[in-house]
């Protein structure tokens, strides 16, 4: 007996292994994020590392220049994350309530060609779609010159009023797969005799949708928004690729993302010396929002039992 | 009976194939003008950019060939996404054998330690990664990406795994018990056929995730040597900026050998990218 108990204990040689990876390379350095916020800026490899207090954050939140730059690209991160909802995952929608109807044809190749996108490295996608969105070579130019539209040619990323815009509808284009694939999943756990009940009881298509189908996929509904919120306000490379890590033109498109990148990461413009204890800050306070805000989603969006 | 005309109409779903094809269309468009565009010669892109090139010029893929890294970038990502995802299922798989075999509150809370990772963003985290990977001297080098990887990917793979493994019959395992064969043979003969198709979801789950990633590599890798597929797209769209034709052969390049596997095994992409969010 004794023995045997002993014998639990080589479960830790499988154990370690991952949890060495995992604490070292995930869950210190997230915990110690905070840590680092609290210290000023370093030297070089960590030295001459103050402790400061809350000072950067009163910093980031209240100082002219530096509030400026953040709540700016806190209010287009918001303003990014609102574009995603509205088009990716309300596209998303539409097309899993049409993909799931039991006779639908050719649903496969559909879901085949609306998650093509997602296979792509966001970098990519974001280089392409600059070329397509030139605005005298580009592929969308020609197309309007040639339907005599050329007066909507704009330069759409280059001007402040559409840059924004642009950027997130092209972060819908290529993420609506799977938020659709995922409301798709949840539509057809659906029981076929609910639908059919519904049916003999003289229910509509919609009526349908907005009494069986849309209610009870809610918690698909929690669990997309909860995944666009995160990735929302860790975006980076969609604004670096087609734009730049300043957020250009004139940080209209400057995100929480590319701001944490050049503050803690690259230095920022005319100093060019990366503020670690600034940049963790921003990182902490981003991780603080994001917790708060899952937790806000999974609230709303529970399953009522 | 009466309805049955009206009701044939609606089986036909007009309305949506109209949608779906205008989406499909969305999607195609662009990925059809990189890979006809790529083949085209510079005149030919502006004088007609949807068409398949009349005249065909292989010299943009010649020249990225010839004149840049781009092989060793490759062989750079192909590296590291591999050998981070066999370190993770590996890993994953060992710990989730212990998780579901050993049960109490320790083991418990560990399973719970891994999940949370999976909503947790671990680039919130890089100022303490970066200073990491400098202490231990990994900076410029694709080994700073294995570990981070490796901590990234395994959350998913608990999660997936230990619920593929409670799920084998204890009856499987009983006789090999009984026979004293070792836990670690048990595992290797018995649990690891048993979830193969478990390991391939997380496999996959990680494979876009790994092979697209610009940030890790963006913030560790400086020398040419070292970059990753991406970081070297990066400074080869630079460099070609104003010839679309190699610039579009670099992106093509790129992206293919991700969508290729993706169209041989689209159902098993769909199912590994989107695992999890139903059950959790």
């Amino acid at each position: 007996m004794k023995n045997r108990k002993l014998g639990q204990y080589t479960w830790y040689c499988y154990l370690v292994p991952a949890l060495f990876f995992y604490a070292v390379f995930m869950a210190w350095p997230l915990a110690d994020s905070i840590r680092l916020s609290l210290y000023s800026a370093s030297g070089p490899a960590g030295a001459g590392r103050t402790f400061v207090g809350f000072d950067n954050y009163i910093r980031l939140f209240t100082d002219p220049d530096t509030s400026a730059r953040f709540w700016g690209a806190f209010g287009n991160t918001w303003y990014f994350f609102f574009i995603n909802m509205v088009c990716q995952n309300v596209l998303a929608i539409v097309f899993a309530l049409m993909l799931s109807e039991r006779t639908m044809k050719g649903s496969r190749v559909y879901q085949t060609i609306i998650f093509i996108p997602v296979t792509l490295a966001i970098l990519v996608t974001g280089y392409l779609w600059k070329l397509i969105l030139n605005p005298q070579w580009g592929a969308i130019a020609q197309i309007l010159t040639k339907l005599d539209l050329k007066e909507l040619v704009k330069p759409w990323l280059g001007d402040e009023r559409y840059a924004l815009t642009t950027v997130a509808l092209v972060s819908s284009w290529q993420w609506v797969g799977i938020p659709a694939m995922m409301f798709f999943a949840g539509l057809q756990n659906i029981p076929d005799e609910l639908l059919e009940a519904a049916e003999i009881d003289g229910a509509s298509k919609l009526g349908k949708i907005l009494s069986i189908r849309l209610p009870l996929i809610k918690p698909v509904i929690g669990i997309v928004t909860i995944l666009t919120f995160v990735n929302n306000f860790n975006a980076f490379d969609v604004v670096f690729a087609m734009e730049n890590a300043n957020g250009a033109p004139s940080y209209s498109t400057d995100l929480i993302g590319t701001l944490f990148y050049r503050v803690g990461i690259a230095g920022q413009h005319p100093v060019g010396i990366p503020n670690p204890g600034l940049g963790s800050a921003i990182a902490t306070s981003t991780f603080i929002m994001l917790m708060a805000g899952v937790v806000g989603i999974l609230g709303l969006t529970k399953s009522e039992k | 009976m009466k309805s049955s005309p009206s009701l044939k109409w609606q089986n036909r779903h007009l309305g949506s194939h109209i949608t779906l094809s205008l989406w499909a269309l969305v999607v195609l468009f662009p990925i059809w003008t990189m890979i006809v565009n790529s083949f085209k010669f510079k005149l030919d892109i502006y004088k007609d950019p949807f068409g398949l090139p009349k005249k065909w010029n292989f010299d943009s893929y010649g020249s990225v060939f010839r004149d840049s890294d781009f092989f060793m970038y490759f062989r750079n990502s192909l590296a590291v996404t591999v050998g981070s995802i066999i370190l993770v299922l590996v890993l994953g798989s060992l710990a989730s054998y212990a998780i579901v075999n050993w049960k109490n509150r320790q083991t418990r809370f560990i399973y719970l330690f891994f999940i949370a990772g999976m909503m947790l963003p671990l680039k919130i985290g890089s100022i303490k990664l970066l200073e990491m990977v400098k202490a231990l001297g990994l900076l410029n080098s694709i080994w700073a990406l294995f570990p981070i990887y490796i901590a990234m990917g395994l959350p998913i793979a608990v999660f997936v795994l230990t619920q593929f493994i409670t799920d084998i019959p204890y009856e499987l395992t009983e006789a090999s018990v009984i026979d004293g064969a070792s836990r670690l043979r048990i595992y290797a003969q018995i649990i690891i056929p048993m979830i193969q198709p478990a390991l391939a979801t997380v496999g996959i789950y990680n494979l876009v995730p790994f092979w697209n990633d610009l940030w890790f590599p963006l913030i560790f890798i400086n020398n040419e040597e070292s970059k990753t597929l991406l970081l070297g797209v990066t400074r080869l769209f630079g460099q070609y900026q104003t010839d679309w034709s190699k610039v579009l052969a670099v992106l093509t390049l790129s992206a293919i050998p991700v969508i290729l596997l993706y169209l041989t095994m689209s159902r098993q992409f769909i199912k590994g990218l989107t695992a999890g969010a139903v059950k959790g």
